[in-house]
């Protein structure tokens, strides 16, 4: 008891000495380098970096330091190596300017790289010609949030990830905004992730992309102008919510593209402006509902792969195709949705068209077969095979049919 | 030779038909741009109006025209005229006449609503298609005595091109599918100004993205400054061939 009693003692005593202090760093001070800062620091100090510019390469952070910047200070890599290294738990950068790390083929370098940690925050940080942003690699609990990140503009092959996640877990990535990186949020083996409200535009490959990283969840993010759009592959419980997919208009983009993806809902999202809308091949047991899809060349790739896809309630208006595969569909449904090409009638006034539509057209298939005739988009004899076609079906896949068509579209 | 354009101007506007045309097509352009917000949608659908009524109109109107003035034609040539300048004369009034009619019909929306080079383009072949099919009224109506014979060979001509030639052209990508076909298929639209205008506009609207690999050939081809003027000088041809042949029949015809 008596033992106890002193040890509590000393435990108190020694919480009272080693009270968390604040070092400051700038050109003034006594600190002048953020390196000697962490040198000094202890576990739970702060470090608060005042406006200037400080130079950092591969700077290691090895405590569990806050870093604060006033006035986003200048972390400069000064194209050496990476900037800054987090190895520790609970660290905190926020306000920080980070500038100029190396670029190569052979190491990943990063502006902030994040390795086997947890709780590690990065708020409010913005980043310029970094060859990758955000790196977190085997790392849990993290909050990314608030940060831009404009890549270096070299050109695809030579530029890095806004964000990349590697084997990580329960990360929040939220209000950040990437450009001009290879991909703006790219992820491998990234579970139970959540990722908010971010921005993502003018990336040279994929706005987003991601493989084997199940059950995230995605949230009113917009992902626009990116060289061929958004990628997903090989995973299972996806959802996405409120996202907006557009403008990624060119020869091969599209605005999302599913690749052997399962079990997983997209919903509420919008596709505007893209080649394609969306892209599916090989996946299952997706569930699109309340989607917009508006003026896209095609609104929906469904490769005959695909198998027990539901899509209800999305709305379709003003694609230059609304659907296009390459076979015969197995187990998919199309219910209630609205297409603007519908031409049928209502008769019992349920608002539910009486006949089904099909939203494959004999020229998109015909295209699908013979890429050349796009010779002929628009042209007036197109337009009679299509009617032909439309009221005695032979062509068109069979299977491809929304069997109670909207009569207007849904408000979403 | 202008002189007798000027009449035939006076003559066409006295008939009314022009102004119907002029009227339909204001109403037909005012109404699509009215109901798209999106102008650039507009434009396709116009686009497609444009593709298949200027030509008909022009032909047709063409054609009818030339028999009904057949009896001042006979006059003309009993007069110390050349005949070309009687059958050039004719061909710029009844040019000028349809042009001003669609610069009227489909021109002003287009300056309201689109004033951008995807309506220039669009303005341009809806001009360039306008004289070729008139070109090719004269070509059959000079080669035809029969008035009845005469509107059905414009008529059979008018259909070729917006719809059979097509279909032909999709058989011929059915049989050669195999083969690499770019070159092929720039020739093929060259041979119908109707789709080579039609794939000009396509071109100017960043639909081209659309069509993939071949979109991006027919870009490349089109879209260069030799593919320009590739394409305006092959319009152009097709202005004035069938005029030449009926010039050369004029001349030594026994009317």
């Amino acid at each position: 008891m008596k033992s106890l009693a002193l040890s509590c003692f000393l435990l108190l005593v020694s919480c009272f000495f080693s009270e968390a202090k604040t070092i400051i760093v700038c050109s003034e001070c006594k600190v002048t380098q953020l390196t000697t800062a962490l040198d000094l620091a202890a576990d739970f100090d702060t470090i608060l970096v005042k406006k200037g510019i400080y130079t950092s390469v591969n700077t290691e952070i090895k405590k569990q330091v806050v870093i604060i910047g006033e006035n986003y200070p200048v972390i400069d890599g000064q194209e050496k190596d990476e900037v800054l290294v987090v190895k520790a738990d609970n660290v905190i950068l926020s306000g920080l300017w980070i500038k100029n790390s190396k670029r190569g083929s052979m190491k990943d370098y990063a502006g902030i790289r994040v390795v086997d940690s947890r709780n590690v925050k990065i708020i409010n940080c913005k980043l310029e010609n970094t060859f990758f942003g955000i790196y977190l690699a085997n790392s849990k609990n993290c909050l990314i949030s608030g940060n831009h990140s404009k890549g270096a503009n070299y050109g695809n092959s030579d530029t890095g990830n806004g964000v990349q996640l590697w084997k990580c877990d329960s990360i929040k990535i939220e209000n950040n905004h990437m450009e001009g990186h290879r991909d703006g949020i790219y992820f491998e083996f990234a579970h139970f992730c959540l990722i908010e409200k971010n921005l993502c535009e003018k990336n040279f490959r994929y706005g987003l992309h991601f493989m084997f990283s199940d059950s995230d969840v995605y949230r009113k993010n917009t992902f626009q102008n990116n060289g061929t759009g958004v990628a997903v592959m090989y995973t299972k419980n996806v959802e996405m919510y409120d996202n907006i997919f557009r403008n990624n208009w060119g020869d091969a983009a599209y605005g999302l593209l599913l690749k052997d993806i399962s079990n997983s809902i997209i919903e509420r999202n919008t596709f505007t402006n893209n080649t394609v809308g969306v892209t599916m091949e090989g996946s299952n047991s997706i569930t699109f509902s309340k989607n917009n899809f508006a003026s896209n060349g095609y609104a929906l790739k469904v490769m005959a792969n695909c198998i027990r896809d539901t899509f209800m309630y999305n709305n379709f208006t003003a694609n230059t195709f609304d659907a296009a595969t390459n076979g015969e569909l197995r187990e998919n449904s199309f219910k209630y949705n609205y297409w603007d090409k519908y031409e049928g009638y209502d008769l019992n006034r349920d608002k539910i068209g009486d006949i089904p539509f099909r939203p494959v057209s004999l020229y998109s298939m015909i295209i699908e077969q013979m890429p050349y005739a796009v010779m002929l988009l628009r042209s007036f004899t197109v337009e009679i095979l299509n009617r032909a076609e439309k009221s005695i079906p032979g062509i068109v896949p069979e299977t491809f049919q929304d069997y109670a068509p909207m009569m207007k579209p849904h408000s979403l | 030779m202008f002189k007798i354009a000027k009449y035939v101007m006076y003559d066409i506007l006295r008939s009314k038909v022009l102004i119907a045309y002029s009227l339909f097509l204001l109403l037909v352009s005012f109404s699509l741009f009215s109901m798209e917000e999106n102008s650039s949608k507009s434009l396709i659908s116009l686009m497609s109006v444009v593709m298949i009524i200027v030509p008909l109109v022009s032909i047709i109107f063409s054609t009818t025209y030339f028999y009904n003035a057949y009896q001042f034609i006979e006059l003309l040539v009993a007069q110390p005229i050349s005949r070309s300048s009687i059958l050039l004369g004719e061909f710029l009034g009844v040019s000028v006449s349809l042009l001003t009619a669609l610069l009227i019909g489909v021109g002003i929306p287009v300056l309201i609503y689109a004033p951008d080079s995807t309506g220039l383009v669009l303005m341009i072949s809806g001009f360039a298609l306008t004289l070729s099919f008139i070109s090719l009224a004269f070509f059959s109506s000079v080669a035809m005595r029969d008035k009845a014979k005469g509107i059905g060979m414009s008529l059979m001509l008018w259909f070729y091109f917006s719809v059979i030639y097509d279909g032909l052209v999709l058989g011929i990508l059915f049989s050669f599918n195999e083969y690499p076909l770019e070159k092929a298929v720039i020739a093929l639209a060259s041979f119908n100004p109707i789709d080579l205008g039609r794939i000009i506009i396509l071109m100017k609207m960043d639909i081209s993205a659309l069509m993939g690999l071949t979109g991006a050939v027919y870009k490349q081809f089109f879209g260069s400054s030799f593919g320009i003027i590739y394409s305006l000088s092959i319009m152009l041809m097709w202005i004035i061939f069938p005029l030449l042949i009926a010039l050369r029949i004029f001349r030594k015809k026994n009317l």
